[in-house]
């Protein structure tokens, strides 16, 4: 599934060459690749579910929503992305930081509310955030990452001309994310300031519990880029392949020319919301449909029909993984919760005279001024 | 060295200085460029230095107050000009719900070095839409910084501070103080965030106010001096944060305190400074801490009811004389007061 639609003459290449190499080429270096995006879509998997887990059983609090069903989409997008680019997530973004290279440890022990965690335990589960892998948050209001983004490429612009070198910004976004203002304003200012960036339409098909036909006046979101003329691509999001070739083509259009980019993938939720919602609202026939649009076991079954993967090396991925995820909950619950000397840290960049430093019921600072700040620095 | 020029002059020259400074400061706003600026802050940059760095905007200020986040956390040093204050509240969102929070929230990993820029204020007859003073959004906000400078020194001195600290800072003017004019240092001046200002001293009551109402009050203190009343002026100059020990080591002086502010009544600065007097200086109070400011009203067009409206220096006069005859004050043309409680 690739469709199209161009604003421009201009629009990415819409040829995918990536294929599923011949049996006779599984030793080589694509073939080593695909057994690792196995890998990684089976790690999200293990760690999806047992952050589930952790949940129900109060390791985890506030909101958590999974990627379950999206790991195609997670590692293809990730796949494409070099070092050097920007990445801004929504609030469902495990499953990105650990195909961008997070530590699943560091990510649990966020969720977990530790200060090893990837947001030092400030953000929780929808604000992972990660400097070194360029992974610059996720976000918890609806569309807040994409006027953000959008100057995170004006900054790219700012310092650097096109070409094949250029730094570019990827930004994920759902679909019901296409029906907000931020979503307009940002597109037309990517597109009247030339910016190297990729908007991703994660298209899981429900907004919560709203289908996607019931939301948008546009149902093909690709198309939403049009009164921009900002050139728009859709793929299967189950398809882990297809979503890489579509990304890097997408890239290599933002940093080649300097220009956005607008890229849906199509995937299946395969759970509520988050992990409360029981998505009382699907019926029993429409679970078994999903559960067979299930990307993991297509892939598994498509690599060893292609001879690149063997049962047995599927199974020790299976037990290797499930072990990482096992280290990686026993990693966040063996690290220590936050000392209460820290609150105050980091509210503020630039410690400035009078910032106030009060707990609930302790007296104004009306004498002198405050002490001195506590790190933050 | 010093020069007099108005307010206006002083925020253009600061933004060209610092665009001078630092490759990394950016002027980004609606109108900025060709026109001008609305009230033509941003006079001449266009043509000295090029839509790169002086970045007319679509209108869309949640768009583009957003996109001056993301480039601040890339290590950019934007200064949005939002038209009115008015209009922020378009871009609240991004504001509050993110430049506010990054630092925080990523764990220390990002700074967002960005100042917003924008005028608030009434008396224009610009209705109900156009004239809010809408600071104490901004200034319930942990994350943020606000300042609202009322001297075109302090104006250039807080706005250099502003580009050059790493946190979100809203700078508020306001459209009254365009005009006005003072001494403005020309050499490389900074005033720091987050202190307050005695710009009179004085016995007998202390005036808190900032921003327009600051000159207000200074006018007020002033004039009531000739009837041998003594009035002291603190101006807040920044709003969080707050220099609560100025402005209750002013009342423990003055023993009274009234404050003058262009919001509304209810939930306004005023609250916020009421409140810290009553802490932070009960045992020296004579009077119960009044405020002067707006009528709780969508301001109206017609110009009488605007006028009415609006906190004025005839208001501040008239509650500045009633906390008088409430303690038995006798104005003294001369010092020498003593009484118990005295520092």
């Amino acid at each position: 599934m690739t469709s199209t639609t161009s604003g421009s003459q201009t629009g990415p290449d819409r040829e995918h060459a990536d294929r599923i190499p011949a049996a006779d080429d599984t030793s080589g270096p694509e073939a080593e690749a695909l057994r690792d995006y196995f890998r990684q879509m089976t790690l999200i998997r293990a760690f999806e579910l047992r952050a589930a887990e952790m949940y129900t059983r109060a390791k985890v609090g506030g909101y958590c929503h999974l990627n379950l069903g999206e790991e195609a989409t997670c590692v293809g997008l990730m796949a494409a992305l070099r070092p050097t680019d920007y990445l801004f997530t929504t609030y469902r973004e495990h499953g990105y930081a650990l195909a961008r290279g997070a530590e699943p440890g560091r990510v649990m022990a966020e969720l977990f509310g530790r200060t090893t965690g990837l947001s030092k335990g400030r953000g929780g589960s929808m604000h992972l955030f990660d400097t070194r892998l360029r992974l610059l948050g996720g976000y918890g209001i609806v569309g807040g990452q994409l006027p953000p983004a959008t100057g995170a490429a004006l900054a790219i612009s700012y310092r650097t001309a096109p070409g094949p070198d250029s730094e570019a910004v990827m930004c994920l976004l759902g679909d019901a994310t296409t029906n907000i203002g931020a979503f307009h304003e940002a597109l037309n200012l990517a597109a009247v300031w030339h910016l190297p960036i990729v908007y991703v339409i994660v298209n899981n098909q429900l907004g919560m519990a709203t289908p996607v036909e019931a939301a948008a006046g546009e149902p093909d979101l690709f198309k939403r880029g049009c009164s921009y003329r900002i050139p728009g691509t859709r793929v299967d999001g189950g398809d882990v392949l297809a979503v890489r070739g579509a990304a890097r083509a997408a890239l290599e259009h933002a940093r080649g020319r300097h220009r956005p980019v607008l890229l849906e993938t199509v995937s299946y939720r395969l759970r509520g919301h988050s992990v409360v919602d029981p998505a009382r609202y699907r019926s029993a026939e429409e679970t078994q449909r999903l559960r067979e649009k299930d990307p993991l076991p297509r892939f598994r079954a498509r690599l060893i029909d292609d001879g690149v993967l063997t049962e047995e090396q599927a199974a020790r991925i299976d037990a290797e993984t499930e072990q990482e995820v096992i280290a990686a909950v026993e990693f966040a619950d063996a690290s220590p919760p936050p000392a209460l000397e820290i609150l105050f840290d980091h509210v503020y960049a630039t410690q400035t005279a009078n910032t106030p430093y009060g707990l609930p019921g302790d007296p104004l600072p009306c004498d002198q001024p405050a002490p001195p700040a506590p790190g933050g620095r | 060295m010093a020069e007099n020029i108005t307010y206006r002059q002083a925020l253009h020259d600061t933004l060209r200085a610092e665009l001078l400074r630092d490759e990394n400061v950016l002027l980004i706003g609606e109108e900025i460029g060709a026109f001008e600026g609305s009230y033509k802050i941003t006079a001449g940059l266009l043509d000295e230095f090029g839509p790169r760095r002086v970045r007319d905007t679509p209108i869309c200020e949640e768009g583009f107050t957003g996109a001056a986040i993301g480039a601040a956390m890339l290590g950019l040093r934007p200064v949005v000009e939002i038209m009115t204050i008015n209009f922020s509240l378009l871009a609240i969102d991004q504001i509050i719900n993110h430049a506010a929070k990054m630092h925080a929230m990523f764990g220390g990993q990002v700074r967002v070095p960005l100042v917003i820029r924008t005028p608030g204020g009434g008396g224009q007859q610009l209705a109900a839409t156009h004239s809010q003073n809408l600071e104490v959004f901004y200034a319930h906000i942990p994350g943020l910084k606000v300042v609202a400078p009322s001297t075109p020194a302090d104006a250039k001195g807080l706005l250099a501070t502003a580009v050059r600290d790493d946190d979100p800072v809203i700078f508020l003017e306001n459209l009254a103080l365009y005009n006005t004019r003072g001494e403005v240092p020309d050499d490389d001046h900074t005033v720091p965030i987050g202190t307050a200002a005695v710009t009179k001293p004085g016995r007998d009551l202390t005036i808190v106010a900032y921003s327009r109402a600051a000159v207000i009050a200074l006018e007020v203190a002033h004039r009531l001096e000739e009837e041998g009343i003594s009035a002291e002026v603190v101006d807040l100059r920044s709003l969080r944060p707050l220099d609560r020990p100025t402005v209750c080591a002013s009342v423990r002086r003055t023993h009274r305190a009234v404050v003058l502010e262009d919001d509304w009544l209810s939930y306004g600065i005023g609250a916020e400074i009421a409140a810290t007097i009553q802490e932070g200086a009960f045992d020296y109070l004579d009077a119960p801490v009044r405020r002067v400011a707006a009528a709780e009203v969508p301001l109206p067009y017609a110009k009488p009811l605007e006028t009415a409206a609006l906190p004025n220096a005839a208001a501040l006069t008239r509650v500045i004389r009633e906390v008088l005859d409430a303690t038995g004050f006798t104005p003294r043309p001369t010092p020498g007061r003593t009484r118990l409680g005295d520092p």
